[in-house]
């Protein structure tokens, strides 16, 4: 068996692609449903309806997708200039602690300036915490070549023991009763409720015009224009004149300060103080989520519903027939991997050799 | 002539066809090769050359047709068999490894892993055996690493003798060589055929064809237009069966070089290995190139070309030395080197000259989206870029772009089309402060001071060839300067006023090139001619 190249993909191709990755997810998806005991069908009915069927449904979803918006488009950003930021989980960790140390209540009362001032201040910790964190890495691969992969990755370690350390130190509730958690913001500073009788917050209005306006600079501006060019082709890039070193640092700013924004939001919309288990993973489902979405700024938005559809829905549908809440896991993981497939084959057609 | 007309043809291609997606690769081709034959497999890129040997040596299998190699079918798909049948290929990149010795090379896949015992010494004598018999003579205990690209192109043949090849598939064999390398081959080659090996000779140089071969397959767009013996044929009806009509190249006329300030002017420019002692990759060069004047840069492959070209590309900084360019030193960036006016032509279009998911407006612009013209307060006039690409694509008759216009993705376009973007994209210069906004202009805007092309024909078909000739002898005409870096000594004879010869780093003084001739420029590229005019034909003669 072997891979030869199309010369060009079919349109149809392209649209199947990810209409014939979901049928194949949720195939692989219900072998584990029925391996779990519980009944195939009752189960993805359960999901769906957990998921999209109700006024509540919608709206945890809608509070779900808010922080996934904004690491999908850090991840479509990043990866659109070859720049593969693994490290959105610790940018948003590290974006929630700056929101935190600017607008908490340090000692009771915190900075007394008013909130119009306070509030843009809080979120420019977060987006700066986040940008800084990712500049070194940036920094390190276009100076010195040293894989992002990598630096990023493990950088999500540090960053998470050293938020843990602040929680446990300098920047822990006094009042929580021994619980690592960090002080609260102050009340003026959290977002404000965007449906009645919800949790959804006015977070993903800003989610959503950060994916509006992530989509005009890539597709209007100079900036984007590079980005896309030395994403694309650095070498031809370089050779135009593109200042791709430049580029990369500009990209990797942008990027991680979309990821600390959503730690700034995530604390800002909900809980309203920081503890380690806030994000269950929102940095890394951002990747998968960019990937759905092919990097495109808009697909970010479409794809986070899905995904936190799905990751809801899950819960609904555990406790109903009692199949692990894990299965959201393994069917987003396997939308990842059946997407990249179905992405490959559009490219490129199987020949069978008879073999001997 | 053929040596044993047998009457079972060595190897016999029936009714081959390839398809990829809509395109017809290979369209229903059927060949016979006759022992000790030279056959010339003749054709423009993308003419179905690649596929039609890709599927003889088992890397593709054909839609429909059979390959019989003495009478008996050969299994599709499978190198293996090929081998065993005795089809052997020398690529146009060598498949050696460098750091092992000759011998280890040609016996590399050849032995039995169950075997304890190596049979070296049998090896080292059937192999200095065979380089006698065919003029190959290589060391077997040398390092493929230290070998010159002619020996190790000798190697490659050594490797495929070994293996017991009865049909010897050469791919562009004479791309890398020197004229004096180039002859080497074509007598081994004749000894091959005499002691009734066959060869398929594949190449797109003609004179190269009519003197070595003794029938000539013609390939267009997928199809078997013309079998013919080599003896009766000549350039012109080569060139029209290749690109089905009649093409005239454009010759330079030699002028005398104006005056004035110097187009390019590089002094004692030397470029050292980055970290590293030992020769400098760029030894003392000067060179000067007047306005209107087309300097040729001839040599082999690996001599500096490469690192001339990054230089006058803006990519690369002098470590000792100096160069001006229409009077002025620039800072080694690229784009100094754009807003000064340097049309930069790079040697791979594919990887360097545009940006392949692109679209072709956008990599009209890609020098200067920064320009006024193209952007304002960091927003850009897509409207202003897709209109100077669409006069573009009209102006350099860039085809393949009726589906999508200039939406069309770069990667989309051929060779030749992706070329002529190129050389629209520095000539036009869209976007400079004296274009003409309206209407495309009918004549050349103003001409750039300094037109750089490395390799800017390699791999095109000769239609695009001439295309491309044209366009840089109009634009010196018009009075550019040209550096012309190429391999091609057709191409550099067609067209330069003046040719200089690199090799190791050292260039040679650029004389007139009337004042050369073919035996002298490939002296000189073997490190040989550094003498004076007389001298070299002299040695030659």
């Amino acid at each position: 068996m072997r891979l030869e190249r199309r010369s060009t993909p079919s349109r149809a191709a392209i649209l199947l692609a990810p209409v014939a990755a979901v049928a194949g997810t949720l195939l692989v998806a219900s072998l584990l449903v029925a391996w779990a005991g519980a009944p195939v069908g009752r189960a993805y009915a359960l999901l769906l309806d957990g998921g999209f069927g109700s006024r509540f449904a919608i709206t945890e979803t809608l509070t779900r997708a808010t922080p996934l918006i904004l690491t999908g488009l850090a991840a479509a950003v990043a990866f659109r200039a070859r720049l593969f930021n693994i490290g959105a989980e610790g940018q948003l960790y590290l974006g929630a602690l700056a929101a935190v140390a600017a607008g908490g209540l340090h000692g009771g009362s915190g900075f007394g300036a008013p909130a119009w001032l306070l509030f843009p201040a809080m979120m420019a910790a977060a987006a700066l915490a986040g940008a800084l964190l990712l500049l070194g890495p940036a920094l390190m691969k276009s100076r010195y070549g040293v894989d992002e992969v990598v630096t990023t990755l493990l950088l999500n370690f540090i960053v998470l023991l050293f938020v843990g350390a602040m929680l446990d130190g300098p920047m822990k509730d006094p009042t929580a009763m021994g619980w690592p958690q960090s002080v609260a913001l102050q009340e003026a500073l959290h977002l404000g409720k965007l449906i009645e009788r919800s949790r959804v917050h006015t977070g993903l209005v800003g989610a959503l015009a950060a994916a509006l306006l992530l989509w005009a600079l890539l597709k209007f501006t100079t900036h984007g224009f590079e980005i896309r060019a030395v994403g694309a082709n650095a070498r031809a890039a370089a050779f135009a004149g593109m200042p791709v070193g430049w580029v990369t640092v500009k990209v990797a700013l942008l990027s991680g300060a979309l990821a600390g924004l959503a730690g700034a939001v995530e604390v800002a919309g909900r809980a309203g103080y920081v503890t380690l288990d806030m994000s269950p993973g929102y940095g890394y489902s951002g990747i998968v989520i960019a990937m759905l979405a092919a990097l495109h700024p808009l697909g970010v938005v479409a794809a986070a519903v899905f995904v936190a559809g799905i990751l809801v829905g899950a819960d609904s549908m555990s406790r109903a027939v009692g199949v692990p809440t894990y299965i959201a896991d393994v069917i987003v993981a396997t939308a990842l991997i059946a997407m990249l497939g179905a992405g490959l084959f559009t490219q490129y057609r199987v020949r069978w050799a008879r073999a001997r | 002539m053929p040596a044993d007309p047998s009457p079972t043809p060595v190897l016999r291609l029936a009714g081959i066809t390839k398809r990829f997606g809509s395109l017809l690769a290979n369209d229903d081709i059927s060949l016979d090769l006759d022992r000790g034959e030279v056959l010339a497999l003749l054709g423009e890129n993308g003419a179905g050359k690649s596929t039609l040997v890709s599927i003889l040596f088992g890397h593709y299998v054909a839609d429909a047709g059979t390959i019989e190699v003495d009478g008996r079918p050969l299994a599709p798909g499978q190198p293996r068999a090929a081998l065993a049948a005795g089809i052997g290929m020398v690529h146009q990149h060598f498949t050696l490894a460098d750091n092992l010795s000759v011998l280890d090379n040609v016996m590399l896949g050849t032995e039995s892993l169950w075997r304890p015992l190596s049979r070296r010494e049998a090896a080292r004598r059937r192999l200095l055996d065979l380089g006698a018999r065919f003029g190959l003579a290589v060391d077997p205990q040398a390092r493929v690493g230290r070998l010159s690209v002619g020996e190790r192109q000798r190697v490659e043949i050594l490797k495929a003798l070994y293996r017991g090849a009865r049909v010897l598939i050469l791919d562009e064999p004479t791309a890398v060589l020197t004229p004096q390398e180039s002859e080497a081959l074509f007598a081994t080659l004749r000894q091959m055929v005499s002691a009734g090996l066959a060869i398929i000779f594949i190449s797109h140089k003609l004179d190269e064809v009519l003197r070595v071969s003794h029938r000539i397959a013609v390939l267009r767009a997928g199809r078997l237009v013309a079998v013919l013996p080599a003896a009766g044929a000549d350039k012109p009806l080569l060139a029209e069966a290749m690109v089905g009509r009649s093409v005239e190249m454009p010759r330079r006329d030699p002028v005398p070089p104006r005056a004035g300030t110097p187009a390019c002017e590089l002094r004692d420019a030397t470029v050292r290995a980055a970290g590293r002692q030992g020769r400098p990759l760029l030894d003392g060069v000067t060179m000067q190139v007047q306005p209107g004047e087309i300097v040729a840069v001839a040599g082999v492959s690996g001599n500096g070309q490469a690192v001339l070209a990054e230089l006058l590309f803006g990519q690369r900084a002098l470590d000792a030395g100096s160069l001006h360019v229409a009077g002025r030193a620039l800072p080694p960036r690229p784009r100094a080197f754009v807003d000064a006016g340097v049309a930069r032509v790079p040697e791979d279009r594919h990887a360097v000259g545009v940006v392949g998911d692109l679209s072709l407006w956008e990599n009209v612009v890609l020098e200067r989206y920064r320009r006024p013209a193209y952007a304002r307060f960091n927003l850009m006039r897509r409207g202003a870029a897709m209109a100077d690409a669409q006069a573009l694509v009209e102006r350099f008759d860039v085809r393949g772009t009726e589906a999508s216009g200039v939406h069309t993705l770069a990667r989309h376009l051929s060779g030749g089309n992706m070329q002529k973007l190129i050389l629209g994209r520095v000539l036009m210069a869209p976007g400079a402060p004296d274009r003409v906004a309206t209407a495309p202009p009918a004549t050349p805007a103003a001409a750039p001071p300094l037109i750089v092309a490395n390799q800017p024909t390699w791999g095109l078909d000769i239609g695009a060839v001439a295309y491309v000739h044209q366009q840089l002898l109009d634009a010196a005409a018009a009075g550019s300067g040209v550096v012309l870096i190429s391999e091609d000594l057709e191409e550099v004879f067609a067209l330069a006023d003046r040719i200089a010869v690199m090799h190791q780093g050292r260039l040679s003084h650029a004389r007139p090139a009337r004042s050369w001739t073919l035996a002298g420029i490939g002296l000189a590229m073997a490190g040989g001619g550094h003498g004076s005019a007389a001298e070299t034909v002299a040695l030659a003669t």
